[in-house]
């Protein structure tokens, strides 16, 4: 405590530059994932390619992606570039599969209705897809944010700026003070982050609790797209995902 | 008669891969009325009616709306021009009930206070209470959403409204309840209505014109109701709209206007006496209740007594004097009064035409 207290402006600063580290590819990750998610539902072809692209892309182990980039971007290797762009590879696979689930539970009815209504392709896709999306997009950025948070950290071990760093110098110096105040640092950066995208989530979509609080439910032929959807999206394994710190 | 504004000429409709949904379509929607297609399960209805707003395009022939054909405008912009009304109501479940009613006025431009403003007024008009507005579809009954969902389709004042199975997932009495709506909001605004269903009952209730699909996508008939339940074109018709179907709804109209004619009727005893004659005789028992018909035949010769049909009460449906007159021999039905006492005889083209002439009361034609 009193090494926290005497050291807090330090881990405030770790904190900050582990955030922006975390939220950025989450942000590039939507821009880039909802995309490619609308593309890959033009065709079986395109589907299949954006898929197994996306799954693959989730396979590449994290610190080799950090090793890796560095060759590929041409930035150096302390560049927090190559963070950001790592995590948000990762984000955008696991948000195309989410994206993709989403897009496919919004109901067909609903999108007859649509285009009978003379909805133009792109209104419909803004005003009706992707708003009813939401939720299951949401339930895949929860999981993004938690892994993105844990992933940051390992790019404490090429000496680039984030909470990881007392892990590492903790270690060397052997004082479990500073692991400590990491992890926790870390625990509550999690917690913070998803109650917001819980918050930003309820004042996104006012209509699901509606429809919950009438009892009705979404299963009353609503369209709606149902975050149950998201959890078979997410069930994608990556044997070293978060673990490169031990 | 009446000025045509949808023209089906010589449309058909093939999907890849199969037979013909619709094949070789030809005719002619009467503007500001109701039309309905009904037919079996997969003989093109749905197919027919999205050909109108291109939802589907048709594989050969033209279609033409109001003399123009559709294919000359913008999809969006032809689509905008024609309310559409499904199964399920197919409402925006993230838009409260007065945004899904102001889409088309919304997509059309008119500012959102309005859109709004006018979405409020159609609440009333398919008698919803205006706080209903600012709830979502999923508050409200399978009932309420179809009214809005007509609300919606009305929005942007289109003059054509297709509606596709409407008021098919919505149990029997709030079915009625939407129908006869329908029909007191078409007697104002006079669109030209579209309807598809499968239920021939619905048919004849709504329709002011019935086309009857045959498997394959053909036209099998298209015609007035009453004359497709009086004269099927073929057996395929008169198998579909089936003996005792399609007078349902007759079952809530009055019977006031069905004549009945006075009517001498004899006891077993009198007829046995006078013998049979060219006419079917009425046969009563002493206390005037109807016993049974005696056939005509040749003078003198003994009677043959046959069972009446039902009896018709002074006051009841149309439903039970057709039911009455039909189920006669002598194609008369006998009418009692409240005693059971033979009254007078209704006449099954008499009944016929009380029906017809109620129905275009209803539909606010003549
Ligand atoms: N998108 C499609 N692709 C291929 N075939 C289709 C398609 N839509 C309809 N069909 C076929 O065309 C035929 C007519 O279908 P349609 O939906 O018009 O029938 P319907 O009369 O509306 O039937 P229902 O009463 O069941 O709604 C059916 O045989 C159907 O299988
Ligand atoms: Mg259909």
């Amino acid at each position: 405590m009193e090494w926290f207290l005497a050291n807090s402006a330090e881990v405030f600063s770790l904190a900050g530059q582990h955030l922006v580290l975390a939220i950025l590819p989450m942000i590039f990750g939507v821009i880039i994932a909802v995309p490619l998610a609308q593309l890959g539902r033009q065709n079986r072809g395109l589907r299949s390619v954006v898929l197994t692209g996306s799954s693959l892309l989730y396979t590449i182990p994290s610190l080799a992606l950090f090793i890796i980039l560095p060759t590929i971007l041409g930035t150096r290797i302390l560049d927090p570039v190559n963070v950001v762009v790592a995590l948000t590879i990762y984000a955008v696979a696991l948000l195309v599969r989410a994206a993709l689930d989403a897009f496919d539970s919004v109901d067909e009815d609903l999108r007859q209705s649509a285009v009978a209504m003379g909805f133009k392709p792109f209104a419909r896709f803004m005003q009706i897809d992707l708003p009813l999306s939401l939720p299951v997009l949401f339930a895949g950025l929860r999981v993004v944010s938690v892994s993105n948070i844990s992933l940051v950290s390992v790019a404490a071990l090429l000496g680039i700026g984030n909470l990881g760093m007392l892990f590492t110098s903790g270690l060397q110096r052997d004082f479990v003070t500073e692991v400590v105040v990491g992890i926790i640092a870390i625990l509550i950066l999690a917690l913070l982050m998803d109650s917001i995208l819980v918050l930003l989530e309820r004042l996104l979509t006012p209509w699901t609790r509606a429809a919950a609080a009438s009892g009705a439910g979404t299963d009353a032929g609503t369209g709606q797209a149902k975050p149950g959807t998201a959890a078979a999206a997410l069930r994608l394994s990556r044997p070293e995902a978060g673990g490169g710190t031990a | 008669m009446a000025e045509a504004m949808i023209e089906f000429q010589n449309v058909t409709k093939q999907y890849q891969g199969g037979q013909a949904a619709v094949d070789g379509l030809t005719m002619s929607i009467d503007k500001g009325a109701i039309t309905v297609f009904v037919g079996p399960s997969g003989c093109g209805k749905t197919t027919s009616l999205r050909m109108i707003n291109r939802m589907v395009e048709p594989t050969s022939g033209v279609i033409t709306v109001g003399g123009a054909d559709i294919t000359s405008v913008p999809a969006p912009q032809l689509r905008r021009s024609m309310g559409y009304v499904m199964q399920s109501s197919g409402l925006m479940p993230h838009r409260s009930v007065l945004d899904n009613i102001a889409t088309v006025p919304r997509l059309n431009g008119v500012s959102k206070a309005d859109a709004r403003k006018r979405a409020q007024e159609l609440l009333d008009v398919v008698g919803l209470a205006s706080s209903l507005g600012k709830r979502y579809p999923s508050q409200l009954s399978g009932g309420q959403q179809q009214r809005v969902g007509v609300a919606r389709a009305l929005a942007a004042d289109p003059p054509v409204l297709l509606m596709d199975e409407p008021f098919s997932a919505v149990d029997p009495v709030v079915r009625d309840e939407l129908q006869q709506e329908l029909l007191r909001l078409q007697r104002d605004l006079a669109k030209t209505i579209v309807f598809v269903t499968h239920d021939i009952d619905e048919a004849t209730v709504l329709g002011d014109k019935v086309a009857v699909f045959g498997l394959g996508g053909k036209l099998a008939q298209y015609a007035a109701p009453e004359e497709i339940l009086r004269a099927p074109a073929n057996d395929f018709v008169a198998s579909f709209v089936g003996r005792d179907r399609g007078f349902r709804h007759l079952g809530f109209s009055p019977s006031d206007g069905v004549t009945i004619h006075p009517v001498r009727p004899v006891t077993p005893e009198q007829l046995r006496q006078e013998g049979s004659s060219g006419d079917w005789r009425l046969v009563v028992d002493d206390a005037l209740r109807p016993l049974g018909w005696a056939g005509p035949g040749p003078a003198g010769a003994e009677p043959v007594m046959v069972a009446g049909g039902s009896l018709f009460r002074k006051g009841d449906t149309l439903r039970r004097a057709l039911d009455a007159a039909l189920s006669s021999p002598s194609g008369f039905g006998v009418a009692v009064d409240d005693d059971g006492r033979a009254a007078g005889l209704i006449a099954a083209a008499e009944v016929l035409a009380v029906i017809e002439s109620d129905r275009n009361i209803r539909h606010g034609g003549l």
